[in-house]
């Protein structure tokens, strides 16, 4: 069986996509999956995901319906508006949810591994994440991803 | 062909066909036909690639009126 591994280290909206698509995806084709959380990409580990928000601050690739000087991008509620915005175009253009693309990889036995060094680091409550996660190591990723086919750091 | 399993994934986006896809043939019999109908126009590469990894058989892939129809046969 092949194997893939993937380091998930961000937390914000559009750097979540990646691990869950790809890891369902490989999940679907028959691969043996394990996706590693470390610093912010314990955050998508979350029950409530209402967190994981975009932000258009400092990210002059994200596209726009009108042009915003970064001074207006500053502004208190831009960051919620703008993940409001994405979230509703990403409805209408048939993208899964994070929360359903998680749980298709859970169904399809991606393994979730937590870095029981950054849930200790942030003092994270391991309450407020799902059920079914792993905590561990770099030793503990080590052996998994020295065996897989592919492996990325998102 | 007749299809023995139809799967609507019309209005659907990647991953998700080919992850629908994916869960119908599992409550499937090998020899099986599954038909699915996608508006995704990149779930024609996905559609051969994913058959072309798992041994599924993707039988035909045709497209009318903006819809993708894909016969795949089940390992």
């Amino acid at each position: 069986m092949k194997k893939m591994a993937i380091i998930a280290t961000k937390g914000t909206l559009d750097m979540a996509y990646p691990p869950f698509i790809l890891a369902s995806t490989a999940a679907a084709l028959g691969y043996d999956v394990q996706i590693f959380f470390t610093f912010y990409g314990l955050q998508l580990l979350r029950k409530d995901l209402s967190d994981v928000k975009i932000s258009p601050l400092a990210n002059p690739a994200m596209p726009m319906p009108v042009p915003m000087p970064v001074f207006v991008q500053m502004l208190p509620g831009m960051e919620s508006m703008a993940t409001m915005m994405m979230k509703d175009k990403m409805k209408k253009k048939g993208v899964a949810s994070l929360e359903e693309l998680r749980s298709l990889c859970q169904e399809a036995d991606v393994k979730f591994v937590a870095c029981q060094m950054t849930v200790d680091l942030f003092d994270f409550d391991k309450s407020d994440f799902i059920d079914g996660i792993e905590y561990g190591g770099a030793a503990t990723f080590m052996e998994f991803a020295g065996d897989t086919d592919i492996c990325l750091f998102v | 062909m007749n299809a023995d399993k139809e799967l609507d994934a019309r209005g659907l986006n990647c991953p998700l066909p080919i992850l629908k896809t994916k869960k119908s043939l599992a409550d499937m019999t090998s020899g099986q036909i599954l038909k699915v109908i996608s508006t995704d126009c990149g779930s024609v590469k996905d559609m051969q690639s994913f058959a072309n990894q798992t041994g599924n058989e993707l039988v035909s892939s045709t497209e009318a009126a903006g819809e993708y129809i894909f016969l795949m046969k089940k390992k």
